[in-house]
């Protein structure tokens, strides 16, 4: 990723309709469920800052997901997503491989995150977050910040770009849930010992919903901003549907163009997770089609 | 000698079964309806119906047409202004344009002009006569290059005229389908899917691109198309914006705005099980609103399998804005109106789901700015209605994305576009824009108008520029 990418956009005229199909370059498998991609998107590469992700659809009986860009290359014209094989779309999706196409990827979507100097940033990426908390990191280590990250997730085989965080890191914790690796726990801990210990300028939390939660709990009782990036139900991705609609502040936001970043200590946490788990059943069912080979190729 | 009497009705599918599937439920005219309907036309001098039609079409010539048995004749005169006759002639609000000011309302019954325009285009399609689409007018101009953002149909209008008239167009769609609200809005059972794709196929073969994901805004800025040698831009980005009821509960799971509800069904087909798209099928679907959008939400929702639908609205009667035959359509299939009914909270269950709308009775007073009587609560009416999905279709306001990511771009402090009504100029020379994106939610004809114009004022733009 280069920071400070030339501002020339991608001439259209330059591109030859191949490389607008979305080639996935390389694939690579980081444990048995996630799977990074770098795809060929040259528009998407030029434009694409921190914090911002895009919108995948796979074909006929496809949904459309979001997913956030992990890393970019502006001149190679390439970008790069990390996801999860939990539900139809991401399991169809990791049956994909090097040279085969995506039917459809568009943005960036979404504001890019706040980058500035704040003084000391702690950046804390959760299981596949960690992908997106990446670029974060990257972003507030060059805007000068005395960055702290600490990178969580269940076990030793779910931590990712451990090498990536530790380059870019002024300091930097690992924790695993069962202790497989790094400190045994939940990234909750270090963090209250750090807010404890000094003075702790911005919180950047990116992982599941209960760990983001969980970081919001913590920090507030110290007053210290945090913010969160939030990934609901969407369908468009554009801010025409309000389907990932969201209460921040008791005002109604729509993520995809709002967001996805907001401020933790805002976010209506219950009905989040009620609006995130509100399909819970149709999704079981869908992700037993993709897991049986039915779904759509 | 035209004949007197009243006009051909429309067949329709038979309401038991169309309730069930997703077919078209107006079933078009045979030749011989056609033909007699024809007959109706006076061909009268003053043509007000080609005054009344926002695309100018020259109705009577084409009528005239459809007399003498030429039908394909018939589609191709429509086709000369109108991209897209078997969309206008199923979706346009004839009632309140060219049917209104036709001379036979004045003692009876309209020329049925829509359905008219419908089985021209339906038959022109149904016997290809292998002709090639019009020839560009002028090839000279295909070294400028016009770029429109948004395929809906203001888009497909200003690229349909402009690449008719020689000039290269490049058309951006931020989804993965071309089309636009006709896409994900409009149900099929209203406009089939083959017609749509039909359509958009007739823009491609005159020559135009289409380029799907593509936000501008995000991917690129207006201001890039401008500078990536683009002569012009064309910004036709429709009212994509939701626009909600801001009481408490709103965002209870359950809840849908009518572009969220209809965009899982129309685009992504939710209610197919093997389709990845989920979706619930209500028992009680409670759709607040009475537009057209309103209409659609409740005709789909009994499609899939609703056991009870209901319509919310504030007002009565008289002032729902959808039209009378979109209302006796879902009257007809079932649904339930609830008027003078306005909804102040929603109620959730434990898991967060709604499962029941607070609403008060209203009653009408004088009337308010709109014209309409204005609705005024009764104190202490309050009552609930159970519901398990709630679809709230109060309209739309524009998208922000182009406003807020383009610089200079003037618009009006409810978001609609600001442009010189004769050329579809914006404040930024070269960007012109029209449709909903301007004007707020319409129809799909205001939106051809208007695209209309702008095909015409970029054209002007272009050639002023280069002193052709």
């Amino acid at each position: 990723m280069t920071d400070h990418a030339d501002n020339t956009v991608c001439r259209l005229a330059d591109l030859t309709p191949d490389e607008l199909r979305n080639t996935i370059v390389r694939k690579e498998k980081l444990s048995p469920v996630l799977t990074l991609f770098e795809i060929r998107a040259p528009l998407i590469a030029k434009a694409v800052k921190a914090g911002q992700f895009v919108m995948v659809w796979m074909g006929e009986q496809s949904e459309r997901i979001p997913l956030t860009v992990s890393d970019w290359d502006p001149n190679k014209g390439t970008i790069t997503i990390i996801f999860q094989e939990v539900g139809r779309s991401t399991i169809e999706l990791g049956q994909l491989n090097e040279g085969d196409y995506i039917p459809s990827l568009s943005g960036p979507l979404g504001k890019p995150t706040e980058i500035d100097k704040y003084g000391t940033v702690v950046v804390i990426g959760g299981g596949v977050g960690t992908a997106i908390a990446r670029p974060v990191a990257v972003a507030m280590k060059n805007a000068g910040n005395h960055l702290i990250t600490i990178v969580g997730a269940r076990e030793k085989s779910l931590v990712i770009l451990e090498n990536e965080m530790r380059a870019v890191s002024d300091e930097i914790i690992i924790t695993t849930d069962d202790g497989s690796y790094g400190r045994k726990g939940v990234v909750t801990e270090p963090l209250k010992e750090l807010l404890d210990e000094r003075k702790i300028d911005l919180v950047v939390a990116i992982g599941p919903l209960p760990m983001m939660y969980a970081v919001a709990k913590t920090t507030k009782p110290y007053g210290v901003k945090t913010i969160v990036s939030l990934d609901p139900i969407m369908i468009d991705g554009t801010g025409m549907c309000g389907g990932c609609r969201v209460t921040v502040g008791g005002k109604t936001m729509f993520t995809c163009v709002d967001g996805p970043d907001f401020d933790a200590h805002e976010v209506d946490w219950e009905e989040l997770r009620a609006r995130k788990a509100f399909y819970f059943n149709e999704e079981q069912i869908q992700k037993e089609i993709a897991l049986s080979g039915g779904g759509s190729k | 000698m035209a004949r007197g009497g009243p006009r051909n009705p429309m067949p329709q599918q038979d309401v038991a079964e169309r309730v069930k599937n997703f077919d078209e439920v107006a079933l078009g005219y045979t030749e011989e309806m056609a033909l007699d309907e024809a007959e109706r036309c006076l061909g009268c001098a003053k043509k007000p119906c080609v005054a009344g039609c926002p695309v100018n079409i020259d109705i009577p010539a084409f009528i005239k047409l459809i007399k003498e048995k030429d039908y394909i004749g018939a589609a191709r005169e429509i086709k000369k202004t109108n991209s897209l006759p078997a969309i206008c002639g199923r979706v346009c609000p004839q009632e309140t344009q060219c049917e209104a000011v036709c001379i036979l309302a004045k003692k009876g019954e309209p020329v049925a002009i829509g359905r008219l325009e419908r089985f021209a285009a339906d038959w022109e399609a149904a016997h290809p006569d292998g002709k090639s689409p019009t020839q560009p007018e002028n090839p000279e101009l295909a070294k400028y290059h016009v770029a429109v953002i948004g395929s809906g149909p203001a888009g497909l209008t200003v690229a349909g005229d402009l690449a008719k008239m020689g000039y290269s167009v490049t058309v951006f769609e931020a989804l993965h389908k071309i089309g636009g609200v006709l896409r994900y809005g409009i149900p099929e059972f209203r406009l089939p899917r083959d017609i749509l794709d039909r359509e958009v196929e007739y823009v491609k073969s005159l020559g135009v691109t289409f380029l799907t994901d593509v936000v501008v805004g995000r991917t690129f800025k207006v201001t890039d198309l401008l500078e990536q040698g683009f002569e012009a831009v064309f910004i036709g980005t429709g009212a994509g914006a939701p626009k909600l009821l801001g009481i408490p509960g709103e965002n209870l799971s359950g809840i849908y705005s009518g572009n969220e509800w209809l965009t899982r069904i129309n685009l992504m087909r939710a209610h197919r099980e093997d389709y990845a798209t989920p979706i619930k099928i209500p028992k009680k679907a409670c759709i607040v609103g009475a537009g057209n959008t309103a209409m659609d939400c409740a005709r789909t929702a009994l499609r899939i399998g609703a056991e009870q639908v209901t319509i919310v609205y504030r007002r009565s009667r008289a002032e729902m804005p959808a039209r009378a035959e979109e209302v006796e359509n879902a009257e007809h299939e079932g649904v339930v109106f609830k008027l003078l009914t306005n909804p102040v909270r929603f109620i959730g269950d434990e898991k967060g789901a709604v499962k029941a709308m607070e609403c008060l009775r209203m009653e009408l007073g004088e009337p308010d700015d709109s014209g309409r009587r204005r609705p005024i609560p009764v104190p202490g009416s309050e009552f609930e209605i159970e519901c398990d999905t709630v679809i709230v279709a109060l309209g739309q306001n524009p998208n922000p994305l182009i406003r807020t990511t383009t610089e200079g771009l003037k618009c009006e402090s409810w978001g609609g576009i600001c442009i010189n009504p004769e050329t579809g100029m914006t404040s930024i020379p070269g960007v012109f824009a029209g449709g909903d994106a301007v004007t707020g939610e319409a129809t799909v004809i205001s939106a051809m108008g208007a695209g209309k114009i702008a095909a015409a004022g970029i054209d002007r733009y272009i050639r002023e520029k280069h002193g052709i």
